[in-house]
Order: structure tokens, then C-alpha cells, then sequence
């Protein structure tokens, strides 16, 4: 008898925290493995970065209580149906294939596709050159989209996790070519550990694969999310945060219409 | 001392350990916690799956056994990458499709409850099996003798079974803990933030791979290595007044 | 005809009929259009994690034996590398071992240049060899912690009987001590191989092509989640259901007192 009272009252205590848990704030997922400039983590467990600045100034815009949450690049899309995350904001594409699973907001920056080899080789961003190449790409990405479907006469396209493995092998001389986006691989080039390779060129353009910009991902049907956010993309848009944040990391404006 | 680092050039390698940022040792050891938590939380979990999988296998009918064992089976047969994707992607949608059907909103599940969770639905199929043959392995008089004395079921178990059983499952049990710890690094896949994942991000944004993942492996080395010590004293208790090991075949 | 009475008994009639129903819903309620596309890659795969598995285990088990022997009766200088060896594989995850020989190394390569002209560079590009080896080492820790008990577990009798034929001692290792010590871990072996073949898909995050990455690939293509993990479990089940007959096989061949 006691037992019983006990159990129902400790069911009761876990669902009512649970019910206070589920509270308002919104869990806006990044990559959880580092992406400079957009996202990196520093050695005091903090994540930096564009995109992170840009996530806090578009929830303060739209009045959000955001927090960041970072989750496996794989699997970001099935965290977000799931409702572990409400949005990504990973630097994702918006492409026709994503949109048949979830909604986005309106873009809020461009970053074509561009391949990245070393200095001496002779590719460029043809499918011709990467003939008989190896050539590496981070999984559940455009790139990988794209480079399975145009460069059929590659050698090998191998596949890694996360952007960062496939540099460290094209450093390390394992793959001859990479194709990435351009923003992250021009800091690639220009940082200490690029400096074997230099971006060779964008690829020829696709927009069903490569997609119109990056935006943030939402559940379908989440219109209230979506329309907060499309303020707040708009809002620091306008009144120049958008500008004074890119200031801070590149040379030029990285959004374009 | 930092004549010595110097030497063995080891000085960038200790820099970047260090505790404070901007070093990463802090990260490490707060991934080791976390790490540490998940696999206590899982063992855990995982016993007591595994003592009612146990009974269940032994004193249950015909369709908890046949059910029991289809659960160790498909769980011992499977990949551990591949359930943990499984049970995490589904069983965290189910229990949100639940709690929704029933009008309470979204439960909030931290990364460690569906570690635990994941992690301790493995351990439990393992369990099951190192208690089972624990409980076996109890010779048959005493289980007798305590059903002679009239001793309720709940307190054969608690003063009969399970001391007797303990000196055969001390060992089983000390391996499944160390499979614990060591599967905690496959939440890394998942995205957990525990000691493998935090290696890797302070590996990637420093470029140091082997002094980063050396580190680690340092660090696993010592928890196994605690918990071997800890285990053997474990094993030294349950067995107390029964005769040694040493001298019998093999 | 004892096992066919054991199988339809009512209560396992009504599991099997539960269990061909649960089969025929997933079959015609779930999404499988994607097989046909991606057949030929998960025959790729699933050979690729077979050889793996099989050259993993033979070449682990070679190294076991030496490793065992050492251990079980070899003077100190031999033991204690042994020992150490096999400690330190058990006491580290797969996963982190996997990715300091594949990440580790690769990062000392841009330091060597000469490397790149060298016989092994065809071999250190690929991830093939890395994951090898990993497994190799891996399979050979664990093992030779097994064959250590086994070495020791054989009656001494049979060895003095052996030495007082006047057999060499490496006739003696070959006909006598070695098969007997297989011979009493068999169970365990099969046991352990089953446990490589659940180590297998660690490889995928080095970028090997095996069973598990093609889940990772239809997955990120298509955005099907559960599909093609539910049937890469079915067919691991299988794989294991296979190892489990063989292992059984040579079981019945040991001959019992």
C-alpha cells in the first residue's frame, strides 16, 4: 500500500517537472563538430563564430528565448522531426530533396560550392580534371548530392563526417580534391594548416542540388517558428547587425538576394 | 620540470592539456564526468533490467522466456552503433509521441537520460545472461533448504540467492562495466557530449590529433585500471568464506 | 522431431503468428522503394564487411597466439610487452584507437614529405588498411587475453607425455598444445568473433564503405531514417545467426568425454 502511494506520487512528481521542463525556450541546433569561421568551439566549452553571433542577434530580434544546442551533423535533420532541436541553423542548404521533409525561413547567406586542392595539382572544378581523383566530402551535405552525381568518373569519393577530417586528409595528402563551401574553405586556405592548397574554382551550378542559400530549418507546419525567425533574419538585415557581424569575420558581404 | 618537458618536446602537448582555458584539460575531464555518469547510469539500468530478465528467464513461462530470449538475442547480435541510432532516433520519438497523445506536452530528455536509457537497454540483454548463469551456478541444496524453512520468495532472494550469487557474477559483472565505459565513446557518433566526442572537437580546433587522443586513451587506461582494482576487492568480498581458486584446473 | 514439438506449441505458434504479422505491416506500411537503388552498394558493403571480419579475425589470431604463449609461459622480457599490449587494447574504446591510427597518423604525414614517393603511399592513402589494422590489434588484445587462459588451461600431463616421446618442441606446440587450447575455447572464441562483427561498423567513420555506411548514405539521400537501419539489423542478425552455425559446427567436432 505504501509502496503504491510512493510509486504514484514519484510518477506524478516526474511528470510535473517534466511538464514545467517543456518550457518556452527554443533549442536552435548547430553542428556539433567545429565549422570555422561560422562555428567553432573555444577550450572553454563556448561555441564562437558567424553563425553563432548571427543565431543570438536574430532570437533578440524576433524575441526568442533561444539556447544553442549543439547535435551530430548526421543525424541534425532526424533530431529535428524528433523534437530534440526546433530549428537548425548549421549552415544547411536550402534545397528542393531537404523541403520535402522540413520547412526553412528566407535565407540569410550565400556560400557557393567551390573545390579546394593542393597548390600544385592541375584540377580544376571540371568533372574532366576530377577524373581518376580522389576526392572527399562530408556526409548528409549538397556536396555530396552534387559530387555523386557529376563527378561519376572520380576514383573514389569517400565520404567523412565532418568537413574538418575531410581537410585534414587533403592536408595530409590521402584525397586530391575537396568540394565544400566557399566561405568555410577560404578560411581553410588562408588559415596555418591550409596553406598546402588553394580553392580551385567554383563548380558549374545546380540550383536543384546546391540550393538557393543557407537557411533555418524547421519542422513542417511550425509557421509561428517560421515567421519569427523570417522577422528577425529580416530585422538585423535592415538595421545593419547582419553587415557589423560579417565586418567582423570577412572581407566582403556574404548575403546576397 | 619544464627543463624536462623541454627535452622530450613535450612542452605545446602539456600546454594544451592544461586545465584552464587556453588549455582543454578542463573539457576532457568534464567529458570524463559525463562519460563516467552515462556509464554508471547505463550499468545500472542495465542490472536491473538484467535481474528481472534473469527470473524471468528462470521462473517464468513459457512466453517471458521465449520473449527474454528474443530480446538477448537480437541485442547480442546487433550492432551496438546501430541500436544506439535505433533505440535514440525512435525510442526518444515514441516517448515524445506518448507524452503528447497523453496532453503533456514535450518531455525534455537530457543527452545523459537517453544515453543511460540507450546504453542500459544493451547492457541489460548482457545482464540478463551473466545473472542467469550467476544463479545457476548456486547450489541447488541451499534454494531447498531456504523453501524448507518456509522463506517467503522475496526473502530467499534477498538473504539466499543473491549473496550466493554474487561470488559468480562479480566477474561477468566487472567485464560489463568495462564494456560500459568503453561503449560511451560510440555516443560520440551520436553527438553526446562525453570524453570522445570533446577529444575529437579539441583535436579538430587544435590540429593536435595524438596528443588529444593519447590523452584520452590515458585517461580510459585509468579508469580501467581503477575499476579492475576496485572490482578485484569486490570479488574478494563475495567470496569471503569460501574456499580459493588457486590450484583448481585452469 | 523432439525440436519440431518444441516449435508448435501453442504459445510459440501464437509468437510466430504475431511475428509474421509484425513482418508483413513493417513490409507494406513502411517505405523499401529505395532498394533497388542502392543494391548493388549493399552488396559492396555487406562483402567488404565480410572479408573484413574474416581477415580481421585470422590475422588477429595469429597474432594471438605468440601474444598468449608469451604471457602464459614466456620469461619476463616477453610477458610483459605481451601484458602491457593486451591491457592497453582492452582498456581504450575501438573507437578512439580506430581514430588515433587513422587521424593520428595522418596528421604526422604532411611533416614527411618523402613519404609521398614512397612504395606504402598507395596503402597509407586508403582507409582500408587502417581499419585493418585497428581490427587486427583489436581482435588480438582481447584474444590473446583468451589464449593466455587457454595455453594455461591444457593438462600439463599431455606436455610431459609429449616430452617424454622425445617430440621437438615445436611438434609438440603444433600437434598437441595448441589444438587442445583452441579446442577448450572454442565457445569463447565464437563469442568474440561475433563481437568483431559487431566492431565492424565503427569503420564507416574513417570513411571504409562497408554494410553500415550504406544506411548512413540512403539516409542522407533520401532522409529515410528507420527503414534501412531496421533491415542492416536484420541482416547483422543473420551474419551473426552464420558465425554462431559454424562456430557450432566446430564445436561438435571436439569430441566430448
Amino acid at each position: 500500500m505504501i509502496f503504491k502511494k510512493i510509486a504514484i506520487a514519484g510518477m506524478m512528481t516526474v511528470l510535473l517537472g517534466a511538464g514545467v521542463a517543456a518550457a518556452e525556450k527554443v533549442k536552435i541546433g548547430i553542428a556539433a563538430e567545429p565549422y570555422p569561421p561560422f562555428a567553432s568551439l573555444e577550450a572553454s566549452g563556448k561555441w564562437i563564430g558567424w553563425e553563432v553571433e548571427v543565431i543570438d542577434a536574430v532570437c533578440a530580434a524576433a524575441k526568442l528565448d533561444c539556447v544553442i544546442t549543439p547535435v551530430a551533423w548526421d543525424g541534425i535533420i532526424s533530431s529535428l522531426t524528433g523534437q530534440k532541436i526546433d530549428a537548425i541553423m548549421a549552415s544547411m542548404s536550402i534545397t528542393e530533396e531537404r523541403m520535402k521533409s522540413i520547412d526553412f525561413s528566407n535565407p540569410y547567406y550565400n556560400t557557393p560550392a567551390v573545390i579546394v586542392a593542393d597548390k600544385s595539382s592541375a584540377i580544376d572544378a571540371t568533372p574532366k580534371s576530377l577524373a581518376g581523383k580522389v576526392i572527399g566530402i562530408q556526409a548528409s551535405t549538397i556536396h555530396q548530392t552534387y559530387a555523386n552525381k557529376y563527378f561519376k568518373d572520380a576514383m573514389e569519393i569517400r565520404v567523412y563526417q565532418t568537413q574538418d577530417e575531410a581537410n585534414q586528409d587533403l592536408v595530409a595528402g590521402r584525397i586530391d580534391a575537396t568540394q565544400a563551401d566557399s566561405i568555410a574553405m577560404a578560411d581553410f586556405v588562408g588559415s596555418d594548416n591550409g596553406a598546402c592548397c588553394e580553392i580551385k574554382g567554383p563548380v558549374a551550378n545546380d540550383k536543384a542540388i546546391l540550393g538557393r542559400g543557407i537557411g533555418a530549418g524547421l519542422r513542417k507546419g511550425d509557421d509561428a517558428l517560421r515567421e519569427s525567425l523570417n522577422a528577425g533574419i529580416a530585422a538585423i538585415l535592415a538595421n545593419g547587425i547582419h553587415a557589423k557581424i560579417t565586418s567582423k569575420y570577412f572581407t566582403a558581404s556574404i548575403y546576397s538576394e | 620540470m619544464e627543463f624536462i618537458l623541454e627535452i622530450l618536446g613535450l612542452t605545446k602537448s602539456v600546454q594544451l592539456l592544461s586545465f584552464n582555458p587556453p588549455g582543454w584539460g578542463g573539457n576532457l575531464l568534464r567529458g570524463l564526468v559525463n562519460s563516467m555518469q552515462i556509464a554508471a547510469g547505463a550499468f545500472g539500468f542495465g542490472l536491473v533490467i538484467g535481474f528481472f530478465g534473469a527470473y524471468g528467464k528462470l521462473y517464468g513461462g513459457a512466453v517471458v522466456r521465449d520473449l527474454l530470449a528474443i530480446y538477448t538475442t537480437v541485442i547480442r547480435a546487433v550492432p551496438e552503433l546501430v541500436l544506439i541510432l535505433l533505440l535514440y532516433y525512435v525510442g526518444t520519438d515514441l516517448i515524445n509521441q506518448a507524452s503528447q497523445a497523453l496532453g503533456f506536452g514535450r518531455i525534455e530528455i537530457s543527452g545523459v537520460v537517453a544515453g543511460i536509457w540507450v546504453l542500459g537497454i544493451v547492457q541489460g540483454a548482457y545482464s540478463t545472461e551473466v545473472l542467469r548463469g550467476a544463479i545457476q551456478a548456486i547450489p541447488t541444496g541451499q534454494i531447498e533448504a531456504a523453501r524448507a524453512f518456509g522463506m517467503s520468495p522475496l526473502m530467499m532472494m534477498r538473504r539466499v540467492t543473491i549473496p550466493a550469487m554474487m561470488a559468480f557474477a562479480t566477474p561477468g559483472l566487472a567485464n560489463l562495466w568495462l564494456i560500459a565505459t568503453k561503449d560511451t565513446a560510440l555516443l560520440a557518433i551520436v553527438g553526446f557530449s562525453e570524453l570522445t566526442l570533446e577529444t575529437r572537437q579539441a583535436a579538430a580546433s587544435t590540429r593536435s590529433y595524438f596528443t588529444f587522443f593519447l590523452a584520452a586513451g590515458g585517461l580510459y587506461l585509468i579508469v580501467t585500471l581503477f575499476s579492475g582494482v576496485v572490482f578485484g576487492k569486490i570479488e574478494k568480498w563475495a567470496r569471503r568464506g569460501q574456499p580459493s581458486l588457486k590450484g583448481t584446473g585452469g | 522431431m523432439r525440436t519440431w514439438h518444441a516449435w508448435t506449441q501453442p504459445h510459440r505458434i501464437v509468437l510466430i503468428g504475431l511475428f509474421a504479422g509484425l513482418v508483413i505491416w513493417c513490409a507494406m506500411a513502411l517505405r523499401w522503394d529505395w532498394i533497388p537503388q542502392y543494391a548493388p552498394l549493399a552488396a559492396e558493403g555487406l562483402w567488404r564487411t565480410i572479408w573484413i571480419l574474416a581477415a580481421t579475425c585470422v590475422l588477429g589470431m595469429l597474432l594471438a597466439i605468440p601474444l598468449g604463449l608469451a604471457q602464459a609461459v614466456g620469461p619476463w622480457y616477453l610477458s610483459a610487452p605481451a601484458r602491457l599490449f593486451c591491457t592497453v587494447i582492452r582498456g581504450t574504446p575501438l573507437l578512439l584507437q580506430i581514430w588515433l591510427l587513422y587521424y593520428g597518423l595522418g596528421s604526422l604525414f604532411p611533416q614527411i614529405p618523402w613519404i609521398r614517393s614512397s612504395e606504402l603511399w598507395p596503402y597509407l592513402r586508403q582507409a582500408w588498411p587502417y581499419a585493418v589494422l585497428a581490427l587486427t590489434f583489436s581482435y588480438a588484445g582481447y584474444e590473446g587475453e583468451v589464449m593466455r587462459g587457454a595455453f594455461a588451461s591444457v593438462n600439463k600431463g599431455q606436455l610431459e607425455a609429449a616430452n617424454a616421446f622425445g617430440m621437438p618442441r615445436f611438434t609438440m606446440f603444433r600437434r598437441i598444445w595448441l589444438p587442445q587450447a583452441v579446442r577448450n575455447v572454442l565457445p569463447t572464441l565464437g563469442g568474440e568473433t561475433i563481437l568483431q562483427l559487431k566492431a565492424t561498423p565503427l569503420v564507416a567513420t574513417i570513411t571504409v564503405v562497408e554494410l553500415y555506411s550504406v544506411s548512413s548514405r540512403v539516409r542522407s539521400d533520401t532522409f529515410i531514417v528507420y527503414e534501412p537501419l531496421l533491415l542492416l539489423a536484420v541482416f547483422y542478425m543473420i551474419i551473426a545467426g552464420v558465425i554462431a552455425l559454424i562456430f557450432r559446427r566446430l564445436e561438435m567436432q571436439v569430441p566430448e568425454r
